[in-house]
């Protein structure tokens, strides 16, 4: 795959995810009943540096969980090798929490579907909120985000990879070419 | 989505002779996220919705069958149970006959506990789905070994360099011999005893230490593995009496002051107290028995899942 376009560097993601991290306490109206919820992979060291931007700006501890959404799959009998199973773990229950759905890239939806279906079984939040970094169009379900770094139209052929310096060595988010 | 690639070769799984470490890794890798879904409110994920699998079980089984139905549903997998009694196998139906009918019905898997060796294979050779063995006479016992690797790897870290001891009836035993596959392929340090009577000739060259006393094998042991004294495979006893067993073999809490500090005692189930093993070493602060039965659901999740679903092939 070639790089088409860098879209965002380090400096530009950091603005980002603190501007996400504004809008998420604003739309809040505070901090109150927030939990911030990471959906593996690269929701997660998204979803922490949420949370810890909040932390410096309210001075307060927000609890933060992570999400596997692979056994909610709706292609899982069709793709093959099997994805890899990793746990989910919630700090605390969420019942009556307003939780922050965190992740990369919102494409299909399919995926947010899957974890919405995956936290219910957890309980009953009292409102679920969607933080994204890129929203780059071609939905596929009736899903939208409340929270966006960056939307970036795009092909159905091209591959927006999030790189995380966590994950990947280095912050940068690149529009590929298949 | 992102898919991270890592599968199981064989569409079945038919004991841990053939798998290689990385899968045995895979295996208890995944089951450590099965595990947490047993700990939810809602224990039951959608992973294998629409699947039918049937467990056939044509010898007895509480705990196997309990445990792999419990897997089952938590994957929210379709579930049908067929015992050799009440069933045509009584009228006389060969096993191949049985498994082509319920193949018709056109399930994904097929779970078969069975006393000839080999029974699992010669099904997975002929039918499309995907079949485990969950016990084939004194062959193997796959998901046993890979419940107790996940165990041991659980509290101690590690299965590499390990020692473990399994003490009781070896020859009888496909526990210890999926056990000894296992073990030896992850780089533990595996010794056996048990009465001469008891213990299959040759086995060390399966790359295993052998000792004839208890006292031995429990010296400086990190795992003990007590064996049932299976007594419904043996015709006669292999030894003079049940008393004079515990006496030689049997595990007390004195002698398991020889085994190194923090030992993990375990056993497959059923236990015969006062054989093999006492109750207060059964009940007792070392014993991870019952923790053995949690994870076997853990893992029975992880390797039906990991059979499932699309395969390389297609």
């Amino acid at each position: 795959m070639n790089v088409k376009k860098r879209l965002l560097d380090r400096t530009r993601m950091q603005r980002a995810i603190r501007r996400m991290a504004i809008e998420v306490v604003e739309r809040n109206r505070g901090i109150e009943d927030l939990l911030i919820v990471g959906i593996r992979s690269r929701g997660v060291p998204i979803g922490e540096r949420i949370a810890k931007e909040i932390e410096q700006m309210e001075g307060v501890s927000i609890p933060f969980g992570i999400l596997d959404i692979t056994l909610y799959r709706d292609d899982l009998t069709t793709i093959a090798p099997q994805p890899v199973v990793k746990p989910t773990k919630l700090p605390e229950p969420i019942d009556d929490k307003v939780v922050v759905l965190v992740d990369d890239v919102l494409y299909t939806g399919r995926t947010v579907r899957s974890a919405l279906d995956a936290l219910i079984d957890f309980g009953r939040p009292k409102r679920v909120m969607l933080a994204v970094m890129i929203d780059r169009g071609h939905r596929e379900l009736p899903i939208h985000a409340d929270v966006i770094g960056k939307t970036v139209p795009t092909d159905a052929d091209e591959v927006i990879k999030v790189k995380l310096a966590e994950t990947d060595g280095e912050d940068e988010v690149l529009i590929m070419e298949k | 989505m992102r898919t991270q690639t890592s599968a199981l070769r064989s569409k079945d799984l038919l004991g841990i002779e053939q798998l290689s470490p990385d899968e045995i890794t895979l295996i208890l890798d995944t089951a450590e996220g099965f595990k947490e879904v047993s700990e939810r409110p809602v224990k039951k994920v959608p992973a294998l919705r629409g699947q039918l699998v049937i467990n056939l079980f044509m010898e007895p089984s509480t705990r196997t069958r309990v445990s792999f139905e419990i897997a089952e549903k938590r994957l929210s997998a379709d579930t049908l149970n067929f015992a050799a009694s009440g069933s045509a196998v009584e009228k006389g139906e060969t096993l191949i006959d049985t498994a082509q009918n319920l193949m018709a019905m056109r399930p994904d898997m097929i779970v078969i506990r069975h006393k000839y060796p080999g029974a699992p294979k010669m099904l997975a050779d002929r039918l499309p789905a995907s079949v485990i063995n969950a016990g084939d006479g004194s062959h193997e016992h796959p998901t046993q070994a890979l419940l107790d690797a996940f165990t041991i790897r659980e509290k101690l870290g590690r299965l590499e360099r390990v020692k473990v001891s399994i003490i009781g009836d070896i020859a009888h035993s496909r526990v210890v011999r999926s056990n000894i596959h296992l073990l030896t392929k992850m780089g533990a340090k595996v010794t056996l005893a048990a009465p001469p009577t008891l213990m299959p000739a040759e086995v060390e060259r399966m790359g295993v230490r052998v000792v004839h006393s208890l006292d031995e094998a429990l010296e400086g042991a990190e795992v003990v593995m007590m064996l049932r004294i299976q007594l419904e495979r043996q015709g006669k006893l292999s030894f003079p009496s049940l008393r004079e067993y515990y006496n030689t073999f049997g595990l007390t809490p004195e002698r398991l002051r020889r085994a190194k500090e923090g030992v993990l005692v375990m056993h497959p189930g059923p236990m015969n107290r006062g054989v093999e093993i006492a109750s207060d070493v059964a009940d007792g602060p070392y014993s991870v028995i019952l923790e053995q039965v949690t994870n076997g659901v853990a893992v029975r999740m992880a390797v039906l899942y990991l059979l499932a679903g699309g395969h390389l092939a297609e």
